[in-house]
């Protein structure tokens, strides 16, 4: 338990403090920017279309820090480190998911609220969007550390991690646009619920197991 | 028979002779199948003539699947015994299985235009399939991004297990989201409900299709063997 809070606390100073914080929330909000510019400030077709967009650019904001997710850590060592600590790598990978989490999920989340409200979203909407953007952050995450994992001894794999993660983005894309669109919002949250928890399970096991031979 | 063939040395012996005889199989299925199902066969009397890209699209679909399940198991069989040869049978298997997969949304976005009146549509089944497409250009593009084959191999695996969970997605798609893809006929409940005249052809497609993998899968996998092989021998010769 203190392997995990230790690696928790620190994959959260380390994205705090390196500024890695930032960097997709900025990311966030200039790829929602660019919508109203390629499609027009035309209020009836940003708000159908909008809320949408909201998502993939959240998504591509999660998948662009995917990249030095573990490359840091099997370049300098600490990823010997963790293997040699008596708990299990699986649960220090997941420590080391929800720090992204937390330093970068939420923040997007609460981001997606004011990129909603530009994007003209019915005001109502905003709670459910919030919240489904956290659920949806943690299924990416989730995804992403088997992309990150897999990809972590390539270099330059962030083409590599996109093409190896998109196609699993897909379920919480589908159901997160449908928060969105404000149609059977309980349903599509409870879905997206499952999404996430199924990826955040599944997630670290297949990470820590590609991790393994990474180092070897 | 699997174990038998596990031994690489064994493999060769029979893939030597083996290989050529499935890729005879395989043209000797096509010149049946192909004139049967493309000019015999009857048209349908909805669909009148294009229902002959079925007879190309439907196998392709299915040994894009059966091909993936195939490089699941391998990569199982890799991952849990360290089993070179069949690290070396899923990744030979990649490329075949990602053509069929093209092949199935070609053929389909063909056959969509004229009877349903559009090329693409964002439909269960249609969005699945690209998935598996997509997941196939990944596999491969690991593979190739990865110096170290034994890595490579381990890697890939991990991922294509993972890449198995779209399978039953595909195959549930037109019943979980009954959108424009038309529901299973041949295999379901209560017997195919596709008339024999046409079920023949089909199935004569299907092994074609299947004797093809078989026989495309053996090449590829001497051709990755005899690589390793060469590398093998030059390492030695340069140390000498």
């Amino acid at each position: 338990m203190n392997a995990f809070v230790a690696t928790f606390r620190r994959d959260v100073a380390l994205m705090w403090l390196g500024g890695g914080a930032l960097a997709p929330l900025g990311f966030f909000l200039g790829a929602t920017m660019l919508v109203p510019l390629a499609m027009g400030p035309d209020r009836a077709l940003l708000e159908s279309a909008g809320p949408p967009l909201v998502w993939i650019s959240a998504a591509l904001a999660v998948l662009a820090t995917l990249e030095r997710l573990f490359q840091a850590d099997l370049e300098d060592g600490s990823l010997d480190q963790m293997m040699l600590s008596p708990a299990p790598l699986e649960a220090l990978v997941f420590a080391k998911g929800e720090a992204m989490w937390c330093v970068i999920g939420l923040p997007l989340a609460l981001a997606g609220a004011p990129a909603a409200i530009a994007l003209q979203a019915p005001p109502s909407l905003l709670p459910a969007i919030v919240l489904s953007l956290a659920l949806g952050a943690a299924a990416f995450i989730g995804v992403g550390l088997i992309g990150a994992a897999v990809t972590a001894g390539v270099k330059r794999g962030g083409v590599l991690i996109a093409l190896i993660v998109l196609p699993f983005f897909a379920p919480p894309i589908i159901f997160g646009s449908a928060v969105a669109g404000g149609d059977e919002v309980g349903a599509a949250l409870s879905i997206l619920a499952g999404c996430a928890l199924a990826a955040l399970a599944l997630g670290p096991i297949a990470a820590a197991a590609a991790l393994r031979l990474q180092a070897e | 028979m699997l174990t038998y063939l596990a031994n690489p040395a064994r493999f060769m012996a029979f893939s030597a002779w083996a290989a050529p005889l499935f890729f005879g199989l395989a043209v000797i299925a096509f010149a049946v199948g192909l004139p049967w199902a493309l000019a015999f066969s009857p048209a349908d009397y909805q669909q009148g003539e294009t229902v002959r890209i079925m007879y190309v699209h439907v196998p392709a679909a299915w040994w894009s699947m059966g091909v993936y399940a195939f490089m699941g198991v391998a990569s199982f069989v890799g991952l849990v015994w360290r089993h070179s040869l069949a690290d070396v049978a899923a990744r030979a298997a990649a490329p075949i299985g990602a053509t069929f997969a093209a092949v199935c949304l070609v053929t389909g976005s063909l056959w969509g235009a004229p009877t349903w009146g559009t090329w693409w549509e964002w439909d269960g089944r249609l969005t699945s399939m690209l998935a598996l497409f997509i997941i196939y250009l990944g596999y491969i593009a690991l593979w190739s991004a990865m110096d170290d084959e034994e890595k490579a191999a381990r890697l890939a695996a991990i991922l294509c297990l993972v890449g198995l969970i779209n399978l039953p997605i595909i195959k549930f798609s037109v019943d979980w989201w009954s959108t424009l893809h038309q529901p299973a006929s041949i295999m379901r409940s209560g017997g195919s409900a596709i008339h024999p005249s046409m079920l023949g052809p089909l199935l004569t497609m299907a092994g074609a299709y299947l004797a093809l993998f078989a026989a495309l899968l053996m090449m590829n996998m001497r051709a990755a063997i005899f690589r390793r092989r060469v590398e093998a021998a030059r390492m030695r010769g340069g140390e000498a």
